[in-house]
This record gives structure tokens, C-alpha cells and sequence, in this order.
């Protein structure tokens, strides 16, 4: 498991493209990494989309290139510390919104099951060309900046990776995939633990990501 | 005896004369008596279908006594009121489905058994290693209970899985055919 040290060395790995935010559409379109980690930290299950509501395409587009989507595990990865912090801290399996990586404007959302394993949402907005738009933020004032930022051109609920809107429809998309989990779960010829490789459940995740986000 | 009276027959008796018990109990011991063969046969699915047809022989010998206690229902005129005493009285009432009687062959020898509703498969993915899918019947202990049942009562059948929703197919249905009534054999003479 990593730990907030180990941020450091990720910062290290990330290109340093500053993150800009603008009321544009595109701001609607996010980018999803869903993983589930079994109790010992063992990715179990894996699938990357976008956001399918108010026209996009469900396509996801992660700011590193193609051959650095292990970004994303690494990231989710770090985030465990908090998730561990946190999960004491209310009687709720839904964690909501527990982490922000601001070199990759990532938002981490966690979803505790009571025997152990973490479903962990990782969404990231679009990266837009800094080139015409106004006010442009460093990715060091994005962070404190997007909790407030209003992105009233947006319909989507997955606009603002923050917002209570945004939080509803996660808590929705996980517990959807807490039911499916459960069904797989209770497969005979699934173990605790291994990789669900179930396509079933593949595709009742990509159902409930159409469906929420 | 028409079908809709075996029905009422089933249906009141699942009503008034029998324990209930949790269908998740009966699912995940079904299916981790199977995933436990199938480990035990190293995925060898053939003798897994074998070993589930064998456990099942031995609980129908001794069910259809249960059975017919139970139901109080007397001899059956012909093999149509037997499929329909199987679908449903004995299918509703030891496992609360009723499947469909149907494609009957001309010499009224052979039918199957449509499975709207499998109890024993809830929640089963059959293994993704290629074969699995191909090769086993997972509800194969069905097809012992009625061999063993029937044959308890002076018939001689013979009963497979054609098709399993598990698989991929659109339906899960067996086919059951009469190999013959036993007659009342004499013991071997000692002289």
C-alpha cells in the first residue's frame, strides 16, 4: 500500500501540464477508473469509461497518454490511507468523495463493503487546451478553487466531482454494483478474493455507469 | 387426471404439507456440492455430470416414498400423467417450480421438462476456462432424482439436460424418455 510519502514520488511521475478549468461543455464529460480491491488489497476488478449522460459517449479520456493508465491504479492505490482514516468515521458504507490528487485533478469516491473490500471511483474532468480561455489556474489554486467553482453551463451530474448532486449519483452507481457484487459474490465457482472475471458483472458495471454518471 | 388437477394437487400440498426451507440454503449447498466435485474431478466435467446423476439416483430411491406419502396420489394410467405427476406435483413441491410439460414424440414415450425458474442455479456463473460451459450440467442431480423415483415405481427411464440457461441457451430443458415399465421379476429359482 502506498503512503502520503509515496506522493511525492507520484508527483514525479505525473507530466506537469497545468489543469485548467473553464465553463466549457467538455466540462461535463468526465473520466471514470472504477477498481474493487479485495480486503488484502488486491485489485480484483478493473474497468475504465466516461460519463454517458447528457450525450457523451461513455469513452474515457485520462489526461496521461494511453501507455500511463497505470496512473490510475497508482493513484486509487494511494488513496487508501484516507479510505482506511475514514472508515471509522461514520456508520455508512459510502464514503463519498474522500481524496483529491490535484497534479492529476483525480477525485477519489470509496464504497466499503462489510467484509472488507473497497469499491474506489476515480474521476477525473477532461483536460482542455489552456490556449483562450479565461483565467487560467494553476493546478495548485485548482484545488482549492473547485470545491466553489460553479459550472452552471453543465447539465450533467458528474459536472462538478464535488458537488451533492455528483455524490448522489455515485452513492447510486455503488450500490447498484454492491448488488451485482453480491450476486457474484455468491457464485459457487467464485473464491473470495480472486478476480472477477465474470463478464455478467462486467457488464451490469457498465450498465449502472451508463445509468449514474 | 388432467394437467390443471395435477397442478391444484401440487399447489395444495406446497400450501398445507410441507417445511419450508431458505432457497439461498438450498442454492449455495447445491452449488458448492458441484464446485467441490468439480475440484475434486480436477475439471473433469463428464464425471462430474456422472457423480451429480449418482447423488441424485440415491435421493430419488428414497424420495418417492416421501413423495407418494405426501401427495397421497395413486397409480398413474399412462406416461402422460406421470410427466405431469413430475412437473407438477414433485418439481412444486420439493422445489416450489413447476416446469412445462412439452414436445412430446408421436409414441408418447418422450417429453422435456421447460424450467422457467431453477432454484439450484441462483447466482451461478459456470467457470470462464472454455469447457465448463460446453461440457457440464449443473443441475444434473435432477436427472438422477426422476431415474431413481421412477424406478422405484416399475419404471425404467432415461434423463438428460438438453440445453441450461447457465450455458447461454435460451431455455433449460430436459428430456426425459420411458425405456420400459419393469415388470415384477421372480427371484432367481434354486433348484
Amino acid at each position: 500500500m502506498l503512503s502520503y510519502q509515496s506522493r511525492a514520488a507520484l508527483d514525479v511521475l505525473i507530466p506537469s501540464t497545468p489543469c485548467v478549468l473553464s465553463p466549457h461543455s467538455q466540462l461535463s464529460k468526465m473520466s471514470y477508473y472504477f477498481t474493487i480491491l479485495s480486503p488484502t488489497d488486491t485489485p480484483i476488478f478493473n474497468i475504465a469509461f466516461g460519463t454517458s449522460k447528457g450525450g457523451g459517449d461513455g469513452i474515457a479520456r485520462f489526461r496521461f497518454p494511453d501507455t500511463a493508465q497505470y496512473m490510475n491504479q497508482f493513484i486509487i492505490h494511494s488513496s487508501l490511507d484516507i479510505v482506511e482514516e475514514a472508515q471509522w468515521t461514520n456508520g455508512g458504507m459510502y464514503l463519498k468523495h474522500i481524496d483529491t490528487y490535484p497534479p492529476a485533478t483525480a477525485y477519489i469516491s470509496a464504497f466499503l463493503t462489510p467484509s472488507g473490500a473497497r469499491f474506489l471511483l476515480l474521476h477525473q474532468p477532461p483536460q482542455l487546451p489552456s490556449s483562450g480561455t479565461s483565467g487560467s489556474l494553476g493546478s495548485s489554486s485548482l484545488l482549492g478553487s473547485s470545491a466553489s467553482t460553479t459550472r452552471a453551463s453543465s447539465s450533467s451530474v458528474a459536472a462538478n466531482p464535488t458537488s451533492p448532486q455528483t455524490e448522489e449519483a455515485i452513492r447510486q452507481f455503488m450500490n447498484e454494483i454492491y448488488e451485482s457484487y453480491v450476486k457474484t459474490a455468491m457464485s459457487p465457482f467464485y473464491k473470495q478474493g480472486m478476480e472477477i472475471k465474470s463478464p455478467v458483472f462486467r457488464t451490469r458495471v457498465t450498465a449502472a455507469g451508463k445509468k449514474w454518471l | 387426471m388432467s394437467t390443471q388437477k395435477a397442478s391444484r394437487i401440487g399447489e395444495e400440498i406446497w400450501k398445507t404439507r410441507i417445511d419450508k426451507v431458505n432457497a439461498e440454503l438450498v442454492t449455495l449447498t447445491y452449488g458448492t456440492i458441484v464446485a467441490q466435485l468439480c475440484q475434486d474431478y480436477d475439471s473433469n466435467y463428464q464425471e462430474v455430470n456422472k457423480q451429480l446423476d449418482k447423488m441424485g439416483y440415491n435421493i430419488g430411491m428414497r424420495l418417492i416414498e416421501d413423495f407418494l406419502a405426501k401427495s397421497g396420489v395413486g397409480r398413474c394410467a399412462n406416461f402422460r400423467e406421470t410427466a405431469d405427476m413430475i412437473a407438477k406435483v414433485g418439481f412444486k413441491i420439493f422445489l416450489n417450480v413447476a416446469p412445462t410439460v412439452t414436445n412430446w414424440t408421436s409414441d408418447n414415450n418422450q417429453f422435456s421438462l421447460i424450467f422457467d425458474d431453477n432454484p439450484l442455479a441462483d447466482f451461478v456463473e459456470l467457470p470462464d476456462d472454455g469447457r465448463a460451459q460446453d461440457e457440464l450440467w449443473f443441475s444434473n442431480i435432477l436427472c438422477g432424482v426422476l431415474r431413481g423415483a421412477l424406478e422405484m415405481v416399475q419404471m425404467q427411464i432415461e434423463a438428460h439436460f438438453v440445453s441450461d440457461v447457465l450455458r447461454g441457451d435460451d431455455t433449460t430443458e430436459m428430456r426425459v424418455s420411458l425405456v420400459r415399465y419393469i415388470e415384477d421379476e421372480m427371484p432367481p429359482e434354486d433348484d
